[in-house]
């Protein structure tokens, strides 16, 4: 089998990638699509830690569950402030949307 | 190192497509191909799930995060039309967060390397067991009065929560 060690690379490689998109996209709906590449890189990690390490305790597969479950919740709520703000301001660049800057 | 047959092509082709998927989803322009990327990043860590022999999670990788998060976002994109092409596609800090993203794995990489390979490493690969739960077990454990019933219905409910709070936030007001 492929070593625990490379899925926890690939796992920290889409991370990364992932907070980089977050920390610097200008477009509110791609730093979403940054979050939600973060999310999946630690869905990798709970599984492969599940399936390398106790394999017959389902407690790593149930969190991947709840995360989908928070994920799709976050998705949803996130992308309809966007469109309310959209609406209001007309533009999702984050830096326009300051209105809360103290 | 890797040895070479196929689960190991396999990995490989997969982690290609999630680590090129997400590098497409952060430097394309164009939205609606950036969320393109994002459903191949997402296929992707599905065909990781199933190497790492947890089906049920692959299919509700397709199903919830392509089937509806990207959708989802497609539908945000299209919505906010005049965004999906900006001119200048990164802010100003764009230089200090590759910075922070390349330390960040330079950390995580040497946190995930050095216990193989470092001084008192294991070199020699842990056995890694044959028997693995099945989907019948994940599900009996979600409503196991002693194991995850009470957040798999905290669950339920954070999803009508956020149902109906994406309705009233995103509602026309006249």
């Amino acid at each position: 089998m492929v070593p625990l060690w490379a899925y926890l690379l690939v796992a920290a490689g889409l991370f990364c990638i992932g907070a980089y998109g977050v920390l610097s996209r200008r477009n509110a709906v791609a730093v979403l699509m940054g979050v939600e590449l973060m999310l999946n890189a630690v869905n990798i990690n709970l599984v492969a830690f599940w399936r390398y390490l106790s394999p017959l305790n389902m407690g790593g597969q149930a969190f991947v569950a709840f995360v989908f479950v928070v994920a799709a919740a976050e998705a949803a709520v996130g992308l309809a402030i966007i469109i309310s703000v959209y609406r209001s301001r007309r533009s999702v660049i984050v830096e326009d949307v300051d209105i809360m800057k103290w | 190192m890797l040895e070479f047959n196929v689960q190991t092509l396999a990995f490989l082709l997969f982690s290609l497509f999630v680590l090129g998927g997400a590098a497409g989803v952060v430097t394309t322009r164009n939205l609606i191909h950036a969320t393109l990327y994002l459903i191949l990043s997402l296929f992707g860590v599905a065909g990781l799930f199933v190497l790492m022999s947890a089906p049920f999670l692959a299919v509700v990788q397709v199903v919830v995060y392509i089937g509806a998060i990207a959708i989802l976002i497609v539908f945000a994109v299209m919505l906010t039309r005049s965004m999906t092409r900006l001119r200048d596609l990164y802010n100003h800090q764009w230089a200090a967060s590759a910075v922070v993203a390349v330390l960040l794995f330079v950390l995580l990489a040497v946190g995930v390397i050095l216990p193989v390979w470092g001084v008192n490493g294991a070199q020699t690969p842990t056995e890694v067991s044959d028997v693995v739960a099945d989907t019948v077990e994940l599900g009996k454990a979600l409503v196991d009065r002693n194991q995850y019933v009470l957040p798999f219905e905290l669950a339920s409910l954070l999803l009508t929560a956020a149902m109906i709070g994406a309705i009233v936030v995103a509602r026309d007001d006249e």
